[in-house]
């Protein structure tokens, strides 16, 4: 009874911020309507019993994911409202496109035999030691492949974004390492009343 | 009285999450951070459809799938916005419209 009504509420705003994610004039309020979506996700999943996956979903995509995208949001300095011109062209286009996908999904889920009913209850093994007990034996490779994944992407969006700039004074480790008593000190024999001549390197 | 939940309101849930992202994707043809946002929303509501359907039949191949459809979004992500910033850094603009000029 309790967890219908959570289900409405979280599926309600998860809807519609899914929408505002879309139709915001603002990408930052986008952003935010995302973590909003996101959030309600997660609450989902928890109602689905499937707690660890939610906790992934607020780590991930809220703390990781969102962040970058409020970051590139904020750090590319572009004029929206420029970006917003084709908006009214491509609105019965989408709506069109959006209803006719929506009434397939609808036609074939309700074509699916609904032989199954209700939610089991969970066993005695909690949701993230099950995931790991199969994880490890039955996923382990797909577990590996998928870390070999994040591996690429790491040094890919490095490899990307990284650029020499010319004309910026660094600090260099290896040269400042590299550097002998030999080619930096000079010790001069300075004769007494003559003052200190002209060192020569 | 409100009804017992089913299957059938979680994937009502994750075609109507799955619908805005099309939809947006198409509405926002310039914009190349809305279009990723897009993608994600689509990702999050495939990721619903995994859990519910491993929910409700009891096995836990869903969940881990829907793992994987996290990592793989994270990844694109990642991707994507660094593209974004080295494009934006070369041509100044992210308009959608200006990246055909790769095309041969």
């Amino acid at each position: 009874m309790l967890s219908s009504v959570f289900f409405y509420l979280f599926a309600t705003i998860c809807c519609l911020s899914g929408l505002m994610v879309v139709s915001s004039r603002n990408p930052v309020h986008s952003v935010l309507f995302l973590i909003l979506a996101f959030f309600n996700a997660a609450g989902l999943f928890i109602l689905l019993n499937a707690e660890f996956l939610a906790m992934l979903l607020v780590v991930v995509y809220v703390g990781a994911v969102a962040v970058l995208f409020l970051f590139v949001v904020m750090m590319l300095d572009i004029n929206y409202s420029e970006l917003r011109e084709g908006f009214q062209k491509y609105r019965p286009l989408g709506l069109f496109i959006g209803a006719v996908l929506l009434v397939e999904l609808f036609a074939t889920f309700f074509e699916y035999s609904g032989n199954i009913k209700s939610l089991p209850s969970p066993g005695d093994v909690h949701n993230t030691k099950a995931l790991g007990q199969i994880i490890y034996t039955d996923y382990v490779y797909l577990f590996q492949l998928a870390g070999l994944i994040l591996l690429v992407a790491m040094i890919g969006a490095i490899a990307l974004t990284l650029r020499k700039r010319v004309g910026v004074r660094k600090q260099v480790i290896a040269d400042q390492n590299a550097r002998t008593r030999a080619e930096t000190v000079k010790l001069a024999k300075v004769e007494t009343g003559a003052g200190v001549k002209e060192i020569s390197r | 009285m409100i009804a017992e939940i089913t299957l059938a309101h979680y994937l009502t849930v994750a075609a109507i999450l799955f619908v805005f992202g099309v939809f947006g994707i198409f509405i926002n043809r310039k914009n190349v951070i809305t279009i990723l946002m897009s993608i994600e929303l689509i990702l999050l509501s495939v990721s619903i459809n995994l859990v519910a359907f491993s929910a409700y039949s009891s096995d836990l191949s869903g969940q881990i799938f829907s793992l994987f459809i996290l990592t793989v979004a994270a990844a694109e992500a990642a991707i994507g916005l660094a593209i974004l910033v080295v494009y934006f850094r070369n041509r100044g603009s992210i308009s959608v419209e200006d990246i055909n000029v790769m095309k041969g």
